[in-house]
């Protein structure tokens, strides 16, 4: 029967949007909604190490007793301690400043790779993907082999005498911009790359033949065009670079530590669980101005059809 | 024969017609390709090819898919350059002059309008690197939006535009640099067949207004034969004929300009005799043709085929009375209707078979011919054209 189909089909694509609800709200809602429980509680020597805790059994005045217990002086805590907001501005330092590298060598790299002969393309582009293809951790790992004081780098530089004694290297923030850089690079150059390689070729032979030199052409067609790519490379780097932690805690000195080094010594090392709540939220609202503006861009771009 | 001799094809019969410069011996060619001859990865697209084209000629480059016409285009507008020979263009080089700097434009057959930029701003994009002043840059881009008829539509993007309206923006943003010539790569190609006929005439007007410069590539032999002065049929980066569309239609120098210009019938013959006007043609399939035909390079003995368009052929029921005319027998063995026009096929007594295109026009519902009819296929003495290749 056709209106039974229907009514089965309907309810199936019921079911396929409510899965990925459900493992949103599971696995992200949920754990947001208990840190952002645990940012306004208090640190106390007890398991779990903060208070107070929600007695459901207690009935209405429990819950009463609960939210009356709850205090936002961790945020002041946070806008006080220059501690805290210096590994803020820290994270952001070398998001900014890293994001701007990785445009400098990527965007080169995608439209490179774009504007090679097609048999070459895939070839270039694995090249790209293949450390994908290793640990993450173990790609950091051999940084410090490369960096260290009789590592790869301060031998080559020996060698060719650019250099008359070894340099140091890692425990630098120098060390933490490679680091970032290398394991960043694939992210900015794949979206670029992607709309570099859908761009008409014509179109530079159309401005070539209306008067404009190939320089001019670049900015006037282009990077008009590839802005889009730029733009979802830009955040696809930026916002996790302002939380990273393996990086900077490998490869990076302990004196000025980025935001997610920071929650870390809270969260283990001070054991202050309620401050380390906190800065996550902190840190979640800072990044959430350049996730939406994101989404919303992608959002537009869907529904213009591109 | 006035069509070889005349330039444009409005002129009426009071005003003074002009000696085309392509009959002119003192006419200095517009571009002209010095033994040009250009291969992509080792395979020929122009061999050695010499033209001239002239200043307000409408000229068409017509050929199948892959003859070179495209690259013929190219080479002027500077994107390729040529392995040997010279383009020039009013009598100079243009080898090493880089695209931006040639003085000629090209509509694309993709149109290649920038996806970015509006109408306005695509129109614009060629006056803006001239370093011209505002208010010249807005009344230039007035005056071509209302010429191509698209007024209104300056803030548009080319994605919320019509096939035809695109067409038009990239017409317009390659005539508002006046160029000197005016190139265009298969610019109807995109459009449905009844725009296409309509912007066919357009563009004819469009040419006799400005006096610019046109040359069109194109597949479409009804089209190079519409919108062109002269036109050039190429096969395999060589020119084969060049002329006027009557003249290629009518007196096609081979048999592959015949075949790929309209529907043709080619019988093959042997010369019987030839006394300067008069031919006659021994062939198998329809026997004796008599032709009266000016021909100095047929000699008897000669192998030779005779071209008949299907439509300067009649059919009859009866045996046609003996007079000058030529004739044959067959049987019909198909019939296409078109509304216009029906075309037979006649499965001729010999085995041979002939197209016949038979105008409808009186307006009846009735078949006058239908399938395995007896007729007769008769054609004048002047109907038939002599190839020797």
């Amino acid at each position: 029967m056709p209106g039974r189909d229907h009514k089965n089909a309907n309810w199936l694509l019921r079911l396929a949007v409510i899965v990925p609800y459900l493992w949103m709200a599971t696995f992200f809602l949920a754990p947001f909604v208990i840190v952002l429980k645990i940012s306004f509680s208090h640190p106390e020597i007890a398991q779990p190490p903060y208070g107070p805790v929600l007695d459901l059994t207690a009935g209405i005045d429990g819950l009463k007793a609960f939210f009356g217990d709850l205090a936002a002086k961790n945020y002041e805590f946070l806008a006080f301690d220059w501690i805290y907001v210096s590994s803020f501005f820290k994270s952001l330092q070398v998001a900014t400043y890293s994001t701007a590298m990785l445009l400098l060598i990527g965007f080169p790299l995608a439209y490179g790779i774009a504007r090679a002969p097609r048999r070459w393309q895939g070839i270039l582009f694995m090249l790209i993907i293949l450390p994908f293809w290793t640990s993450f951790l173990i790609r950091v790992y051999a940084w410090i082999n490369i960096l260290q004081h009789d590592g790869l780098l301060n031998a080559i530089l020996l060698s060719l005498r650019i250099i008359e004694r070894p340099l140091v290297w890692l425990a630098t923030d120098t060390a933490v911009y490679i680091g970032i850089v290398y394991s960043y690079l694939p992210f900015m150059v794949l979206p670029v790359y992607a709309t570099l390689e859908k761009m008409d070729e014509t179109l530079l032979e159309a401005a070539a033949d209306l008067g404009c030199p190939r320089w001019k052409t670049f900015w006037l067609v282009t990077w008009p065009l590839a802005r889009k790519g730029v733009i979802a490379g830009i955040l696809l780097c930026f916002i996790p670079i302002v939380g990273e932690f393996v990086i900077p805690d490998l490869l990076g000195s302990s004196s000025t530590q980025m935001i997610g080094q920071t929650i870390w010594t809270e969260f283990f090392s001070n054991k202050d669980w309620p401050v380390a709540s906190a800065l996550a939220i902190v840190l979640l609202c800072l990044l959430i101005v350049p996730i939406v503006t994101y989404q919303q861009m992608q959002m537009r771009a869907v529904e213009r059809g591109h | 024969m006035d069509a070889d001799l005349t330039i444009g094809r409005n002129h009426s019969d009071g005003r003074q017609r002009r000696l085309a410069p392509w009959a002119d011996p003192a006419a200095r060619p517009l571009v002209r390709f010095e033994g040009v001859s250009k291969s992509f990865a080792g395979v020929r697209a122009i061999e050695s090819l010499s033209l001239d084209i002239f200043e307000g000629e409408f000229f068409a480059l017509l050929g199948p898919s892959g003859c070179g016409k495209t690259t013929l285009l190219r080479l002027v507008a500077g994107f390729e350059s040529p392995d040997a020979g010279r383009v020039m263009l009013d009598g100079q080089d243009l080898a090493g002059v880089p695209p931006h700097r040639r003085p000629v434009n090209m509509m694309f057959q993709n149109y290649a309008l920038f996806p970015h930029l509006s109408v306005a701003g695509n129109v614009a994009f060629g006056l803006k690197q001239d370093r011209l002043s505002k208010q010249e840059i807005a009344a230039r881009l007035h005056e071509i939006l209302a010429l191509v008829r698209l007024d209104g539509l300056q803030g548009r993007k080319p994605h919320q535009l019509s096939g035809g309206q695109r067409q038009r923006v990239a017409l317009a943003r390659a005539l508002v640099k006046r160029p000197r010539v005016l190139l265009l790569d298969e610019p109807l190609a995109a459009l449905d067949k009844n725009l296409r006929a309509e912007t066919q005439f357009e563009l004819m007007h469009l040419r006799e207004r400005l006096g610019l410069t046109f040359v069109i590539v194109t597949h479409d032999q009804s089209e190079a034969m519409t919108v062109a002065d002269r036109i050039c049929v190429m096969d395999q980066g060589r020119v084969v004929q060049v002329a006027p569309p009557a003249v290629v239609y009518e007196q096609p120098n081979s048999r592959w300009v015949a075949g790929f210009v309209g529907d043709v019938n080619l019988i093959e013959g042997r010369v019987v005799s030839s006394d300067g006007n008069r031919l006659v043609i021994e062939s198998a399939g329809v026997g004796r043709i008599h032709l009266a035909a000016t021909v100095d390079f047929a000699r008897p003995g000669d192998t030779v085929w005779v071209a008949l368009r299907p439509e300067k052929l009649s059919l009859m029921h009866e045996r046609p009375a003996s007079g000058e005319a030529n004739c044959a027998s067959g049987r019909v063995s198909d019939i296409g209707y078109l509304g216009d026009r029906s075309v037979c096929k006649l499965a001729l007594d010999s085995g041979f078979e002939m197209k016949i295109a038979l105008a409808n026009n009186a307006r009846s519902i009735e078949r006058t011919v239908v399938w395995n009819d007896r007729v007769w296929v008769t054609w004048p003495q002047a109907a038939g054209v002599v190839l020797t290749r």
